[in-house]
């Protein structure tokens, strides 16, 4: 009952109207003491309307935390076979949580593009940028808007893993969401 | 360009502090199999104090380079001569040296004379002797230009050893952010010099036609952009700064227009842009991936890679009437062509077996050669001369600039000490 103190106002403005009437006071006096009295009755409604709305946000953002930690446990780094730019199963299912996470905010991402050494740069740097294309085409059919997402290729000069070898590259065909 | 001033005082600082680390040597692993035996004698000293360079040791190494010729080592040599009149053909015949360069190096003032005379061991005559002036500071460059002339009087083909390349290493940083440079060196690697030092990525570099200004994708500002960037006076401009791709700048040849990719309109496509007026002109239009566009010497038509068919494979872009043609059927990859000065040789990266390969393209017998046997080869360059390609190829987990002949029978390495290196792009010939 955080709201006591003044719950506790309101009824002291009442006592004083109703004392004020009992003593017999002028009809001036009596319209001044029932308009405070209004006045004191409009701003509990107020309060109590805003504690309520409070509450609610507060149910809202203990959802949306639960929804961010779901995203997150499934990881913002989605991998691509080679040259191709389908979202694999694992892709889509944590690409999935971040679009109900971003779906109840407005935050922005930005989905860098990457790919494994093979080919030439400029080809890579293409295919990344398609990489990015392919997940942001994925977020916007599922309803978030195309102006929160920034897409960036880097092709292959990013890697996390360096050297070559199918466990390297695996690693390095990704889009990372941030 | 807010960036500027701290990028130009990297800049500085780099080229102070990475002379030494960055430079390149070269291996030789392939030469040609009746090399020239040619016998280059120390050039005679005329000046005070420690001559500026081995002029003799520079052209040396030039024409081993080359796989066209064989040195022979100075310690076999009978006799040393520096004039005509000191010449006993019976010293170099004894060591079956077929040609012999001589000569003398001097200073005046602060410029710098070099004299040689070039023999024929077996005709006993001198074939040729010629002379270059310049600032001492210039020395060894003057020096490639004595190689380019003794090799263009015995092949018949001018040399393209007076000549730059640009190329970008890599210094990967445990844990941290690696960083790239761009830097120019010699074509032999010696002399580098850091252009440009970055936490993000650079790609690309290429240079104007007249060799006085370059061009590079640099993601300096979190993002990709194309730069200009004049050589002499450090003067940078940025010329695109369009949402999605901006990459693969190339020079037209008469060097008023820069072809590029952008995906501003949707997927990669080739456009043109006026260097002048900054005026754009969108060349391809397909979903597909269009990139890697580099011109025909005559300037009216591009090469590009497109995987329109699928695969990526090498177009022809006319720009009189408009057309686009395949050019390359063999194999199911083929991308990043360069053409050389004759208009008739293509090199590219080729994927045979899995592998990529550098290959050659004859654009009249319409012929693939593969010229590598390294694997992960990208980036070829070809000399000005049409003789050499240097790639990018790897060694165990590092990047090095590798070099072959066009007709694959000389090979060599040019390992950096540190970092990997990449995108070795051979200058045109360097004005005087």
């Amino acid at each position: 009952m955080k709201h006591l103190p003044v719950a506790g106002k309101a009824i002291t403005l009442l006592l004083t109207a109703v004392l004020l009437v009992a003593c017999g006071t002028t009809q001036e006096e009596k319209d001044a003491a029932a308009a405070a009295a209004a006045a004191a009755a409009a701003a509990q409604a107020a309060q109590e309307a805003q504690e309520s709305a409070a509450a609610a946000n507060a149910i809202a953002t203990v959802d949306q935390a639960r929804l961010e930690e779901a995203a997150a446990a499934l990881g913002n780094v989605f991998y691509f076979e080679y040259d191709s730019t389908n979202l694999t199963p694992e892709a889509l299912a944590a690409l999935d949580a971040h679009i109900a996470a971003l779906q109840t905010s407005t935050e922005e991402v930005r989905l860098q593009g990457h790919t494994d050494e093979r080919g030439t740069r400029e080809y890579n740097l293409a295919l990344g940028e398609r990489r990015a294309i392919s997940v942001r085409d994925y977020m916007v059919a599922n309803g978030i808007e195309s102006f929160r997402i920034e897409t960036i290729s880097y092709g292959e000069e990013s890697p996390v893993a360096y050297g070559s070898g199918d466990g390297n590259w695996a690693q390095n065909r990704r889009v990372v969401l941030e | 360009m807010k960036v500027l001033p701290s990028v130009l005082l990297s800049v500085v600082l780099a080229m102070v502090a990475s002379i030494a680390q960055a430079q390149l040597t070269i291996e030789i692993s392939q030469g040609m199999d009746n090399p020239t035996a040619i016998a280059i004698a120390p050039f005679a000293w005329q000046g005070n104090g420690a001559p500026p360079e081995d002029v003799a040791a520079v052209v040396d190494s030039d024409l081993a380079r080359s796989g066209q010729f064989v040195p022979i080592a100075r310690t076999d040599m009978l006799s040393r001569p520096t004039a005509q009149a000191d010449v006993f053909y019976r010293d170099w015949r004894a060591i079956e040296a077929e040609y012999l360069l001589i000569g003398r190096v001097s200073k005046a003032n602060n410029e710098l004379r070099i004299e040689y005379d070039l023999f024929d061991v077996l005709r006993q005559t001198i074939v040729d002797s010629g002379a270059e002036t310049g600032p001492a500071s210039t020395a060894r460059m003057m020096s490639h230009r004595v190689a380019d002339a003794v090799y263009e009087k015995l092949t018949g083909v001018p040399g393209a050893f007076a000549t730059r390349l640009l190329y970008i290493s890599v210094t990967r940083v445990p844990g941290g952010k690696d960083y790239s440079r761009l830097t120019m060196s010699d074509s032999d690697g010696a002399n580098p010099v850091v252009l440009l030092e970055t936490s993000e990525p650079l790609l690309g570099p290429t240079w104007s036609p007249d060799a006085k200004s370059i061009a590079y994708v640099s993601f300096e500002t979190g993002r990709p952009a194309i730069y200009r960037q004049e050589l002499s006076t450090g003067r940078r401009e940025q010329l695109t700064n369009f949402k999605g791709l901006n990459s693969a700048p190339a020079w037209s040849p008469d060097g008023k227009t820069m072809a590029m990719v952008l995906s501003k309109d949707g997927s990669p496509d080739i456009y043109l842009m006026d260097l002048a007026t900054k005026q754009l002109k969108r060349i391809t239009r397909h979903y597909a991936i269009d990139t890697e566009p580099t011109w025909m010497p005559d300037g009216n038509s591009l090469l590009f890679t497109s995987d329109r068919g699928g695969r990526p494979q090498i177009y022809r872009y006319d720009l009189r009437n408009g057309s686009t043609e395949r050019l390359t059927f063999e194999g199911t990859y083929n991308a990043r062509a360069r053409v050389a000065q004759d208009g008739r040789n293509v090199v590219m990266v080729h994927q045979q077996d899995g592998r990529f390969h550098i290959a050659l393209l004859d654009l009249v017998t319409n012929r693939t050669h593969v010229l590598t046997t390294t694997q992960l080869d990208e980036s070829p360059s070809i000399a000005p001369n049409g003789s050499m390609v240097l790639y990018a190829t790897k060694a165990g987990d590092r990047g090095i600039l590798a070099g072959v002949s066009v007709d694959g029978g000389v090979k060599f390495r040019l390992p950096a000490r540190e970092g990997d290196v990449r995108e070795p792009a051979w200058s045109p010939y360097l004005s005087r």
